[in-house]
């Protein structure tokens, strides 16, 4: 007898209250494993687990019929955001905070919502630049609001999965530069400082950027 | 917040949508939850998934509309909603497609019923990420699926479809 096998049996009414969970695969480890040995010696409790899992291919069916919203509550809400009162640095400075832990906080099940840690990595970036950096730099504006700014060079940048906020937080700060609009296709768009500058004087600074470890990719944008 | 919106909005809106059963009203109430959000991302505790959060927020905000409205208006639109399965028997008994009459017998649980099987199986929350979401005891959340299930069987007998169960 393996270690495993020595838990011990959930009564059957318990099992069978726990299948739709092991249904949708929401059981922990231990809990699965019962259900797991249950059903291999209760053909009655499989029949009824089969029953289960077509309710719940019918139920995700439904709800993905259910269509999405429009882009009107994304307008509603950014409308709202914009509206909001202008918070203080310090205030801003907590709320970054707090950004932080609560994309921090998504679990493991959520993570596995995700097409991979790379690209998660980058859309958690994006959130917290998005949510914060944008607003941290003065305008309070939100993302889904590109702010225009007159004169320095502009780029599309890339940032490396594994740059923390607090890295491209100093990143931004070396560089005078400010994030233009929010994650497309990987990339922000950043303008470098409020200078015009030369065409050479744009390729040293693409130069410059380009050796920093949390930039994985920068070209020169309008 | 253009991301966690991005990454949780259509489920937030089709969670609350099926409480609401109401288009209009499920749109005005995902701009709402996310307005709280940004405002009151501090009161995240991170104990529980986001998508947990976001669904308890979205509970609260749908049983406020739906308070709002009177609830014999509510119930009449309901009931008028649902359509009777005794009203043709034959046609639904001819229905060879299992998993319709299943989707329509989905669609007349009582809302409780509904929203229970909307987290267990389409949302995949946990026992526990339930019963924080609604806001009632674990083994509550246990009781409430076996009899939405039972309820759900009762139905779908009804309609001609007999599964062996309870």
């Amino acid at each position: 007898m393996t270690a495993l096998s020595k838990i011990p049996d959930m009564p059957p009414e318990e099992v069978e209250a726990l299948l739709p969970w092991h249904a949708a695969g929401t059981l922990s480890a231990r809990d699965a494993r019962r259900v797991d040995e249950a059903l291999a010696r209760d053909p009655k409790l499989a029949k009824q687990y089969a029953v289960i899992q077509e309710e719940f291919a019918e139920t995700i069916h439904l709800n993905e019929s259910l269509g999405a919203p429009s882009a009107r509550a994304m307008q509603r809400l950014f409308a709202g955001i914009d509206a909001e009162p202008a918070r203080t640095p310090s205030v801003t400075s907590t709320f970054s905070a707090r950004i932080a832990e609560f994309f921090a906080s998504l679990s493991p099940r959520t993570l596995a919502y995700s097409a991979g840690a790379a690209a998660l990595a980058l859309l958690l970036q994006a959130g917290v630049i998005g949510a914060v950096l944008v607003k941290q730099q003065g305008n309070f504006q939100s993302a889904a609001h590109e702010a225009q700014l007159d004169g320095g060079a502009r780029a599309l940048v890339r940032f490396t999965p594994e740059a923390r906020v607090s890295d491209i937080t100093q990143f931004l700060d070396t560089y005078n530069a400010s994030i233009l609009a929010g994650l497309k296709a990987g990339m922000f768009r950043v303008q470098f400082g409020d200078k015009r500058l030369t065409r050479d004087e744009v390729t040293n600074l693409m130069k410059k950027v380009e050796q920093e470890k949390i930039v994985s990719f920068v070209a020169p944008a309008q | 917040m253009q991301v966690l919106y991005g990454r949780h909005h259509v489920r937030v809106y089709r969670f609350g949508l099926r409480l609401v059963r109401d288009e209009q009203i499920a749109e005005d109430l995902i701009s709402e939850v996310f307005l709280d959000v940004w405002r009151q991302a501090g009161k995240f505790e991170g104990r529980s998934a986001v998508s947990t959060w976001l669904l308890a927020i979205t509970r609260f905000k749908a049983l406020s509309a739906l308070r709002k409205r009177k609830d014999a208006e509510l119930d009449e639109e309901t009931a008028a909603a649902i359509e009777d399965p005794s009203d043709d028997p034959e046609v639904m008994a001819q229905k060879t497609d299992t998993g319709k009459v299943l989707r329509r017998c989905l669609e007349q649980l009582t809302p409780d019923h509904r929203e229970i099987i909307d987290l267990v199986y389409y949302h995949e929350k946990s026992v526990e990420e339930v019963a924080e979401i609604v806001g009632i005891p674990e083994n509550t959340v246990k009781t409430r699926m076996f009899y939405a299930r039972k309820k759900l069987a009762e139905l779908l007998k009804a309609a001609g479809v007999e599964r062996g169960w309870p």
